[in-house]
């Protein structure tokens, strides 16, 4: 269960950031991502997924989330 | 020397790995790579920061080099305690060469060495009375100092004293800021922790004094200067460009700097990381709680600061691009004419770096604008998310080391025969003696600065003056050199 730090980019895209793995990429996917509802599974560009907990709203960007390691991609 | 190929460079890491035990050349052998440009992550490449292998050299510092040394230390009106025995605060003290304005012992504190000095008693009692009294003299001695950082060196984490108690305690007394900081140097593998820890300190007893209190007029043009540590004058060469274009820097982290300022760095509008290895922990926070948005920029040569700062530029108005135009133009005539100078003595010469923090990457192309060639590099500390920022920055099938061990360093030098060594103190001799020039990229062997467009003029002549010193002729002794066997063998002829 990292704690990951989310943030938007330039471009708009979600970036990822793990601090005690240094992980910095950029997420490809998010399962649901619309106003109403948040979350689900992550996909990040190096072929990794990752698990949040939906909730009821976009999250206030940048904001750190726990998340659950679903692959690693490797 | 011609460049090297990808095989010849896989075939040179190959060839040094041999001395080792299997055990160790397997560790060693997935911390030396061949630079691939095409790669996107670095951890296809190379691993860091990871523990070093028992038994060779290692250049690292520990986790209390790198908060008092680094991070806390160059914060000029607060006084860093150096808890513990005497030796950690004494060897490190004045070194880095953090310049500061103000006077020394009244109302700054830069270049002075205060510490606990443990003696056996303090560890077998413990020293938390001893921290109290010593912090109550401070506010006598010293009643101008703005603030007391507790740098915890091993035996506090060891014996288990509760300097946050004591630091609260002493808070009250005193009525300034005391920072219990709990870097002990066996944490973590190298100094990298040491500025997570700094970091997370000012992050929790800092940061947050003046949430609430809006009495700081702020501007539009708000920055803050966030990693530069003023060494040899590096932060004051940044602050006058970006004054120029029309920002308002209000606070120098930390060369240079006052615990007030940071206190006020909440309140700027962007925060700007020249080192990001030591302080994106404090810019990702402050991103989060405060939204401030953060960005890497680089003042090494012209090329690298035109680019930055139009990066930095891009994120204000009109007035501020036009800013940054108007400071590029104004000393382009002053670069052009370093360049001018230089270019000619330095073209095409091969430089190897092995330094920590930010300048592996950063310093390549200030070399690359004086015609130079950085052909292998490495960081001591540094992190994959280092290494991924720099592929990018390095040619193909140049070397990349990480925590480099002496042995590992001199046998690439030995094969690929630069004419330019960058890394620090304790690599300086052994270079010099092998009769290669050598700079110490630390602590810009004794000058500096080199940030900003007044400082690569330093720079230039400072690779200059090691480069082409005459002294390197004299290096071999006079019956070895090329032209006295030449005659020797004229002579048996």
């Amino acid at each position: 269960m990292p704690s990951v730090m989310l943030k938007k980019n330039a471009e708009g895209k979600l970036v990822f950031y793990v601090p005690k793995k240094d992980l910095e990429e950029v997420a490809e996917s998010v399962e649901f991502d619309s106003p109403e509802k948040w979350g689900g599974e992550v996909l990040l560009s190096d072929g990794s997924k990752y698990y949040f907990e939906p909730i009821n709203a976009q999250p206030d960007f940048p904001v750190t989330l726990r998340a659950k390691r679903l692959d690693s991609g490797e | 020397m011609a460049a090297l190929t990808r095989e010849e460079t896989e075939a040179l890491i190959q060839e040094v790995l041999e001395v080792y035990p299997e055990q160790a050349r397997k560790d060693r052998a997935k911390h030396l790579a061949v630079n691939d440009q095409s790669l996107e992550k670095s951890n296809k490449c190379i691993t860091s920061n990871r523990k070093s292998q028992p038994g060779v050299m290692t250049i690292r510092g520990c986790a209390y080099a790198g908060s008092k040394g680094v991070v806390w230390g160059p914060i000029k009106d607060m006084i860093h305690i150096s808890h513990g025995p005497v030796g950690c605060g004494q060897y490190s003290r004045a070194g880095r060469r953090n310049y500061y304005v103000g006077t020394t012992g009244v109302n700054t504190f830069g270049t002075m060495n205060f510490t606990s000095d443990f003696q056996e008693k303090d560890i077998v009692f413990g020293g938390d009375k001893k921290l109290a009294k010593i912090m109550l003299e401070i506010e006598e001695l010293f009643p101008l100092h703005k603030g007391i950082s507790i740098q915890s060196e091993c035996p506090i984490g060891l014996i288990g004293d509760d300097i946050e108690a004591v630091a609260k305690k002493a808070n009250k007394e005193i009525g300034k800021p005391v920072v219990p900081v709990r870097c002990e140097g066996f944490r973590g593998v190298s100094q990298s922790l040491g500025h997570h820890i700094a970091n997370d300190a000012i992050r929790d007893w800092v940061l947050e004094n003046r949430d609430g209190d809006e009495s700081f007029p702020t501007t539009p043009y708000d920055v803050a200067v966030i990693g530069d540590y003023n060494i040899g004058g590096d932060a004051w060469a940044s602050r006058t460009l970006l004054e120029e274009m029309g920002l308002r820097v209000v606070a120098q982290w930390s060369g240079d700097g006052t615990i007030a300022e940071m206190e006020k760095t909440p309140k700027v509008k962007l925060n700007l990381i020249h080192c990001y290895r030591s302080m994106n922990y404090i810019a990702r926070h402050m991103e989060e709680k405060y939204k401030i948005p953060w960005i890497e920029y680089n003042f090494f040569g012209p090329t690298k600061i035109a680019e930055s700062l139009r990066k930095i530029a891009a994120l204000f108005d009109e007035t501020i691009q036009a800013g940054a135009e108007r400071v590029i133009a104004k000393y382009q005539a002053e670069y052009d004419a370093v360049i001018a100078k230089y270019k000619p003595r330095l073209q095409g010469k091969r430089v190897m770096l092995y330094v920590g923090g930010l300048r592996p990457r950063h310093v390549i192309g200030a070399y690359e604008d004086l015609g130079m060639e950085v052909v292998g590099t490495g960081y001591e500390f540094g992190h994959n998310d280092d290494y991924d920022r720099t592929i990018k920055e390095m040619g193909n099938a140049t070397l990349i080391y990480d925590d480099v061990t002496g042995y590992e360093f001199e046998e690439f030098v030995k094969k690929v025969q630069p004419d330019l060594i960058g890394s620090g103190i304790k690599e300086k001799y052994i270079f010099q003696k092998m009769g290669i020039p050598f700079r110490q990229m630390h602590s810009w062997d004794y000058s500096g600065p080199y940030h900003g467009y007044d400082g690569f003029a330093i720079f230039a002549r400072d690779m200059d003056m090691t480069l082409n010193n005459p002294c390197w002729k004299q290096v071999k002794v006079p019956w070895k050199t090329d032209e006295s066997t030449k005659v020797a063998v004229a002579a048996s002829a």
